[in-house]
């Protein structure tokens, strides 16, 4: 290219510096490097960077990760979704509703409760595109209507905000495992066998390994990343969700249909909201009314340490998922480390007010503003 | 001359009670610039929205290659090859300009089964056309943003032209832009006109339309003024009916002639 095109003098060459700069991910991986330096430092006999360590803080990560891809990309669309972790909590009550307190098979459960949500997300995003309201607005009040309900519906059926009886119900369910289950179990078994992971030297289960195989809920965060990314980056939708959050009238000139782009992101932030409800209950073999309390905020946070723009069309599911990966990493850090917990807030805190003061200035470079 | 491309007659249009077009008849050759005068409020916009399919007229005919025509929407016209050049709303200024070049217009290659955004093509494409048009890039992944206004413009012109628009319309590209850059866009419109397309220019400034303009249509309250090819008409004609002739010639004796 270099040597066909003549140069324009007024076109400085910049630096790799500047370069490097631009790509949304920078401040991910900048935060990701110094994070894990800090822990390695200061915390690596703590037992944070064993099996168990790390499959801790995986798990932390991954949790946030589910969520950060949806509101990643609804971001770049230029809309925000505040209903997230009340989603999480109602998902999580349709699933004992459905499962447990009517009987239902449990993949049924699920598949009926993946329908309601990306419904109520759809909804969402139709009232947002029709009303013209800041998403901001019309996802606030979603937040307190889903959360009420998430409360109210167990209260008038059983008397209590939490419902059990999840595990048993999803027992030998085909469905139930892709959300609770674990995989590459031989490979941990052997692992243990050859005694390079740790083995429970007491009771009932002595031989095996502590940790004996990976969480389907990480799978499902690596596989939503990676879906997320080309998506954005390789596809024609990709342009549109860039294009409908960069300037939704010059998209629309263009003949890219925005609202269509916007209501699908609604639906797939709901979507992820419910992947992680159901992973969830699997886990805890129960529903609580209080699940999912402020998710949404942390997954703005972990969106927004990933380079996104909160005004829309620009940003990275690759930054994202680093952003969720800090938050894990130093979530569980501090735990290992024996800190106060309650610093963590502090953290978030700190760092999402860098983030943002990034992210600004690396705008005015890529737009070349003043 | 022989047939025009596209003819606009007798159009009119209302909004409820007002009415905004009262008969415009237009006609475009290809290969021609034809400038549409008008000052604010003339019914330029109105009249170039109903070209382009955003507003259905309410009396009147288009005839567009020969063929009397009935647009339900913007895609409709876009795809007849009618292409409408915004002042401000074209490009996304955060996106590159390859990105921005194929926005709507994605081209697909085939992997495993899945379409994906061919970036490959995209920016050869991209760096191609720009190069034609006579701007620089760094790279197809510079980012719009970066670039001046009138290079926009270019930009969004050449993706019209590649796009294969048969009739382009220009909303008002050099208003909002300096000497350099007005220079340059006017080349550009000057450029694609060689190519055989017909150029809707659209202004309110009489030198920028004497500069490419082969035809000059003015219109004065929803109506056709009258229209003058090149050389048939003395700028100062030209500003005289677009402010409704009389009113303007006692202001300009009262500003000492400087309008």
């Amino acid at each position: 290219m270099a040597e066909t095109s003549q140069v324009d003098e007024r076109i400085k060459d910049i630096s790799p510096l500047r370069r490097a700069l631009i790509r949304p991910e920078l401040g991910g991986i900048v935060g990701t490097v110094a994070v894990f330096t800090l822990f390695l430092l200061f915390a690596f006999d703590s037992g944070m960077f064993n099996t168990q360590g790390v499959m801790n803080w995986s798990t932390v990560s991954a949790q946030f990760m589910i969520i950060a891809v949806g509101a990643c990309l609804l971001m770049i669309a230029g809309e925000f979704d505040l209903s997230v972790g009340s989603m999480i909590g109602f998902a999580g009550m349709m699933i004992a509703v459905f499962g447990v307190v009517l009987a239902w098979p449990m993949w049924m459960a699920i598949i009926i409760t993946f329908v309601i949500c990306t419904a109520l997300g759809a909804l969402n995003g139709w009232i947002v595109v029709r009303t013209g309201l800041p998403s901001f607005i019309v996802t606030l009040a979603f937040l307190f209507i889903l959360r009420g309900f998430t409360i109210y519906i167990p209260q008038t059926v059983e008397n209590k905000t939490i419902i059990g009886g999840i595990r048993d119900a999803a027992e030998g369910d085909w469905l139930a495992w892709l959300f609770g289950g674990k995989i590459a179990q031989p490979v941990f078994h052997w692992l243990g066998d050859m005694g390079i992971i740790a083995v429970f030297e007491r009771g009932s289960r002595t031989g095996e390994p502590v940790v004996d195989g990976i969480p389907m809920l990480i799978v499902w965060a690596i596989a939503l990343v990676i879906f997320g990314h080309i998506l954005l980056t390789r596809t024609r939708f990709g342009n549109w969700i860039f294009a409908a959050g960069g300037d939704a009238d010059a998209a629309r000139n263009s003949g890219v249909p925005v609202n269509r782009v916007k209501i699908l992101m609604f639906m797939f932030t709901a979507f992820c909201a419910t992947v992680l409800a159901v992973c969830q209950v699997m886990e805890f073999g129960s529903a609580g009314a209080d699940r999912g309390l402020l998710k949404e905020f942390e997954a703005i946070i972990a969106v927004v340490i990933g380079g996104a723009l909160l005004t829309g069309g620009y940003g990275s599911v690759i930054g994202a998922a680093l952003g969720a990966l800090i938050f894990g990493v130093v979530q569980q850090g501090l735990f290992f480390a024996g800190v106060e917990s309650s610093l963590f807030r502090v953290f978030l805190g700190v760092i999402l007010l860098f983030a943002v003061i990034l992210n600004t200035y690396i705008r005015r470079i890529i737009t070349g503003e003043r | 001359m022989g047939d025009p491309i596209i003819r606009m007659k007798d159009i009119e249009k209302h909004f409820g009670s007002v009415i905004a077009l009262a008969g415009v008849s237009v006609d475009v050759h290809a290969g021609e610039c034809h400038c549409l005068l008008g000052d604010n409020g003339a019914g330029k916009s109105t009249f170039i929205k109903t070209m382009s399919g955003v507003h259905k007229p309410t009396k009147g005919e288009i005839i567009f290659e020969g063929q009397p025509l009935d647009f339900a929407d913007p895609r409709d016209a876009i795809a007849a090859g009618i292409a409408t050049v915004h002042q401000h709303l074209a490009m996304i200024p955060l996106m590159s300009v390859s990105r921005n070049f194929f926005m709507g217009n994605e081209p697909m290659k085939k992997r495993f089964g899945i379409s994906f955004f061919d970036h490959d093509y995209a920016n050869e494409v991209t760096m191609r056309e720009m190069k034609q048009m006579g701007i620089n890039l760094r790279g197809p992944d510079q980012a719009v943003g970066t670039l001046s206004g009138g290079e926009r413009q270019t930009v969004a012109i050449a993706r019209a032209v590649h796009f294969g628009a048969k009739v382009l319309i220009l909303d008002e590209p050099t208003s909002a832009l300096g000497v350099r850059q007005t220079a340059n866009v006017l080349a550009t419109v000057d450029k694609v006109r060689k190519q055989g397309i017909a150029v809707v220019f659209i202004t309110h400034n009489v030198r920028h339309a004497m500069a490419v303009g082969d035809r000059f249509t003015v219109l004065n309250r929803g109506k056709t003024f009258g229209t003058a090819n090149k050389g048939e008409i003395t700028p100062e004609e030209l500003q005289d009916m677009m402010a409704g002739g009389q009113e303007l010639a006692t202001l300009e004796g009262s500003l000492g002639g400087t309008v």
